[in-house]
């Protein structure tokens, strides 16, 4: 079976030809294109990803708008159908707007916009997105944003914890995320959102090759089923 | 008609930006200032009949968002 992996563009996206690069380096497969006032997705479409940077402009709240937009109903639809969707920094923002994953990402607690590389620990290497690291293991990823600070409220917080949804967390203090939250799973496991940038570190040209395994294990696991 | 939509985060949700204006207005001088929360304000103009079931629908699903924010509106009829 072919791979046939697809990633949307919003005006202000500034991530997603990393994104289609890393996703055609690591499956051989043209990533497919899509634009944010589409209606529907390419058919067969079986990977989503959507990217960082600052769609429409940020306004009104990170990822608010994006999440409302034509393609985002499709989107929503297809992670209904358990198609897999990586959401990336403001992808992460527009997957919690979109309430397919819960908590919201909040103004980082030191106010500063961190661009640096980060070391994350694997909390979840069950996922399918995770299957190609081991629990525990620490990895560095590059993290770029202002607004990545998880918030949850205890109780969501309690489930996604008990329900093994911590995908990631950061090993150390990065933006004052609730119990260092980096990315989190939803409840069937074929969303993740992560503030963290895998598609940046693919290769060891980009300065590392952490991120790879996170689409080596999607893509495979996509394939082999 | 005109309608003022005020966002605010809940209480008890850490507001960064309020803590640093509340710094800078420290910093400035001012004395007794125990708290700052910076919220947002919305401004529309819509139609006259628009229901407090839409504005309250237009507030859920867009301008405020649930899970941090609390809204309030204010209506400002025009005679």
């Amino acid at each position: 079976m072919a791979f046939r992996g697809a990633v949307i563009t919003f005006p202000g996206s500034n991530c997603d030809r990393d994104m289609a690069v890393a996703l055609e380096k690591v499956s051989g497969e043209p990533a497919i294109r899509v634009w944010h006032g589409d209606a529907d997705l390419p058919e067969g479409v079986d990977f989503i990803a959507i990217p960082g940077g600052f769609s429409y402009g940020d306004y009104l709240r990170c990822g608010a708008i994006a999440s409302r937009s034509p393609i985002m109903r499709a989107v929503i639809a297809a992670a209904g159908r358990g198609v897999p969707v990586l959401g990336v920094c403001n992808g992460f923002q527009v997957l919690t707007e979109s309430e397919l994953l819960p908590g919201a990402l909040m103004r980082n607690a030191q106010l500063t916009f961190t661009c640096r590389t980060v070391p994350l620990t694997v909390e979840n290497s069950q996922s399918l997105f995770t299957a190609g690291y081991e629990a525990g293991q620490t990895i560095n990823i590059p993290v770029a944003h202002h607004d990545g600070n998880y918030f949850a409220d205890t109780q969501t917080l309690d489930r996604l914890e008990g329900e093994g949804r911590v995908a990631f967390r950061y090993a150390d203090e990065v933006n004052g995320s609730q119990r260092s939250i980096a990315g989190i799973l939803n409840q069937a496991g074929n969303v993740l959102g992560m503030m963290p940038h895998p598609e940046r570190a693919i290769e060891p040209e980009l300065g590392g090759s952490d991120g790879r395994a996170l689409f080596e294990s999607a893509i495979k696991g996509l394939v082999d089923s | 008609m005109k309608v003022r939509v005020y966002v605010s985060l809940k209480p008890g949700v850490l507001d960064p930006q309020g803590r640093a204006v509340h710094h800078a207005l420290e910093g400035l001088g001012f004395a007794g200032v125990d708290d700052v929360r910076v919220g947002r304000f919305i401004e529309m103009d819509v139609a006259d009949d628009t229901t407090d079931e839409a504005l309250d629908d237009m507030c859920r699903k867009l301008l405020a968002n649930m899970v941090i924010e609390n809204y309030r509106i204010e209506k400002l009829e025009t005679a």
